[in-house]
């Protein structure tokens, strides 16, 4: 019961970080329906500028939620300039080039930013400075972080803040009109250039905080830590339904979980000692040894089959709604 | 008559390449043989991509299949010795099979949905890869699998220098001819391929898929063919790649490569097999050319070298794909069914 509150905790804390993740990519999605692939180095960038700017300014003895707040501030406008830039340079031009094109230009884009952090930051791993006093309390038997609880709150606030701008705002109606029909919304006079800019820029906001937030939790950031962060956002986005807001997060939540459990249990239920069985045949089980086939070293491969098991059996995903293809 | 001159003066300089190289250094010749095995994977690729239209951003994972299945029965690490003549075939199967595994649940999927999975499985094998060196070591982990032997028949082994009719033939000139010999192979079938009921079928596919279907296409046999006939040249590819370098680990194998094997496929020109094999020499030469010119160069203007050649060349390769979708769509060589479809006049 402890191990599995305490992965609920953990995967709730991971989770949320893909769902603010997932956000930008289904955003993005549900408007052109192009797979951003580069949404993932936008988070990778928002983390090392944050980083930097935290670990210049550890030495002036700030307080270290200013040096936090001062780190993210940085990061998010320089990651809106990213998402705008690409936006702009790289997929406005291909707007109406068969879908093929965009997905090409995104891994090119993808390459680009990924090669120009490893420029300017090397590949060294950028540790986060030892500033916060993270304190721990229990619930049932499970430990949580103050900064799990911070992590956490931050997510589902900007979650629940971003819902009110698709839903509640001009901004947001405008979106969702170009993503019902862009041709139809730009009659009605929405600019539709700008809502996708605009889009894009929100995305790449969200991205950057999840980007710090996820380098806090883990302690660290690297110039590689955008391609799977974002290939298991992705897959999140897919979960919930592609193109659909309230599915990116209810995915990015239930793939954290799925992860965190699946690590945490993978390893006993595939040690064949466990089995009464199997046990007396194997020599490694003798005297109290374990045999354990999947440890959880393949933690990243879970994320990775809830995505084919979610396109082989429900490709719409959990909230989206199933269409035909459109021709 | 002009065309038998023109491939008998192919021909021959192919035959003498390696020697011209060797001249500059043997270091040249080994390039020149990672640049055939390139040459094989992005034919291979550019069936699934190319032909069928299915964006494949997980090839590589074929190639490290194909390259382990041959690391795996023919090096001490098992203390298995058998000859490559039995395990290339081997190889093959066994990464069209998993070219099956890969495309039979992505079957309905459309082609950004696709290019995701695919890379997801790419992802998935590299794992396994890494991983699978507990409890039973099978594939040694991250430490990969050293002294693979080389391709050797009978007594003549295709790693040794040796000399035959006064002639010195180091090793990596006897490879050279070796891939040589299998690229002509592969080409030749691309060629035949494409123009067969089958390349018809999968243009057919690539170009809509419900009409292809409702001309009586059998979609899904015709998509998994694909998926295995790529894999199996990428098993091909890999397997040689294991013998010509005798180690390997799933370093080898990571999604950069992948992502490389596609930008050659884009850049020289999907669907058209010369498009593809200068993509694939242009992009497998470009580290080494940046190499020899932008060290000496940076060295030259600031003393030292600021930038890795390797940065550069992934900066340009991004480039190169996002400059080559912008402006020239179909790529440097394109085929003419696909320049018509990249460039938009049909649509």
């Amino acid at each position: 019961m402890d191990t599995f509150l305490q992965q609920v905790i953990n995967g709730l804390t991971a989770g949320s970080v893909y769902a603010v993740v997932a956000l930008g990519y289904t955003m993005v999605y549900g408007i052109i329906q192009l797979i951003n692939f580069a949404h993932g180095e936008v988070v990778m960038i928002g983390a090392m500028v944050a980083f930097t700017v935290i670990n210049a300014l550890v030495p002036y003895g700030m307080p270290p939620l200013v040096i936090v707040l001062i780190g993210a501030g940085c990061a998010v406008p320089v990651c809106m300039l990213v998402g705008y830039a690409m936006e702009r340079l790289a997929y406005r031009p291909l707007r109406h080039a068969p879908r093929l094109a965009p997905l090409i230009t995104a891994i090119g884009v993808s390459i680009i930013l990924q090669h120009l952090a490893l420029l300017i930051w090397s590949r060294n791993v950028l540790a986060f400075p030892q500033i916060i006093a993270s304190q721990t309390y229990f619930i049932g038997g499970a430990a949580i972080t103050s900064i799990q609880i911070a992590i956490l709150t931050i997510c589902f606030g900007m979650m629940a803040a971003l819902a009110i701008l698709v839903y509640r705002t001009p901004l947001g109606t405008a979106m969702r009109a170009t993503a019902q029909n862009p041709q139809v919304a730009g009659l009605m006079g929405v600019d539709i250039n700008r809502v996708i800019a605009a889009t894009f820029i929100i995305g790449a906001a969200l991205g950057a905080v999840a980007g710090v937030l996820y380098g806090t939790y883990y302690g660290l950031a690297q110039y590689t830590m955008g391609s799977i962060l974002g290939l298991k956002a992705f897959s999140a986005a897919v979960l919930g339904g592609i193109g659909n807001i309230p599915g990116a997060m209810l995915g990015g939540v239930l793939l954290g979980v799925v992860e965190a459990l699946g690590a945490g249990y993978i390893g006993d239920l595939t040690n064949l000692c466990a089995y009464d069985t199997l046990a007396p045949r194997i020599a490694d089980c003798a005297g109290g040894g374990n045999f354990v086939v999947f440890g959880s070293n393949y933690q990243d491969v879970f994320a990775f089959i809830v995505l084919i098991l979610v396109l082989v059996f429900r490709p719409s995903g959990l909230l989206g709604e199933r269409v035909g293809e459109r021709a | 008559m002009k065309r038998s001159v023109g491939v008998a003066l192919i021909a021959f300089s192919l035959a003498v390449l390696p020697f011209a190289l060797a001249q500059i250094g043997t270091t040249w010749v080994r390039i020149t043989d990672y640049a055939i095995l390139y040459i094989l994977l992005a034919l291979g690729l550019n069936i699934v991509v190319g032909f069928a239209g299915l964006l494949d951003l997980g090839y590589i994972a074929f190639y490290a299949v194909g390259a382990y299945a041959y690391a795996l029965l023919a090096s001490p690490h098992f203390g298995l010795h058998l000859p490559f003549w039995i395990i290339l075939p081997i190889g093959a199967a066994i990464a069209a099979l998993f070219g099956v595994l890969l495309g039979a649940p992505t079957l309905k999927l459309r082609g950004d949905y696709l290019a995701i999975v695919t890379l997801g499985f790419g992802e998935i094998v590299r794992i396994f890869l890494n991983n699978l060196s507990r409890p039973v070591n099978i594939t040694s982990g991250p430490q990969g699998i050293a002294r693979i032997d080389p391709f050797r028949i009978d007594g003549f082994s295709f790693a040794s220098s040796q000399t035959i009719a006064g002639i010195d033939f180091s090793g990596p000139i006897k490879y050279y001819y070796l891939l040589l010999l299998v690229m002509l192979g592969v080409i030749v079938v691309n060629l035949r391929l494409q123009n067969s009921r089958i390349g018809r079928a999968w243009e057919a596919i690539r170009e809509d898929e419900i009409a292809a279907r409702a001309m009586g296409i059998n979609t899904r046999n015709l998509k998994l063919l694909a998926f295995a006939m790529g894999a199996s040249f990428g098993g091909i590819a890999g397997g040689m790649f294991s013998a010509i370098q005798a180690f390997i680990s799933p370093e080898s194998f990571v999604l950069v490569e992948s992502v490389m094997v596609v930008s050659m496929v884009v850049l020289g020109g999907m669907g058209n097999i010369w498009g593809v094999i200068l993509g694939a020499l242009l992009l497998s030469f470009a580290p080494e050319v940046l190499r020899w010119t932008v060290e000496p160069l940076q060295r030259a203007l600031f003393g030292r070298s600021l930038i890795e050649p390797e940065v550069i060349r992934m900066l340009l390769f991004g480039l190169a794909m996002v400059l080559i979708m912008l402006f020239r769509p179909a790529g440097l060589l394109p085929s003419a069914v696909r320049k018509r479809e990249l460039t938009g006049h049909a649509t």
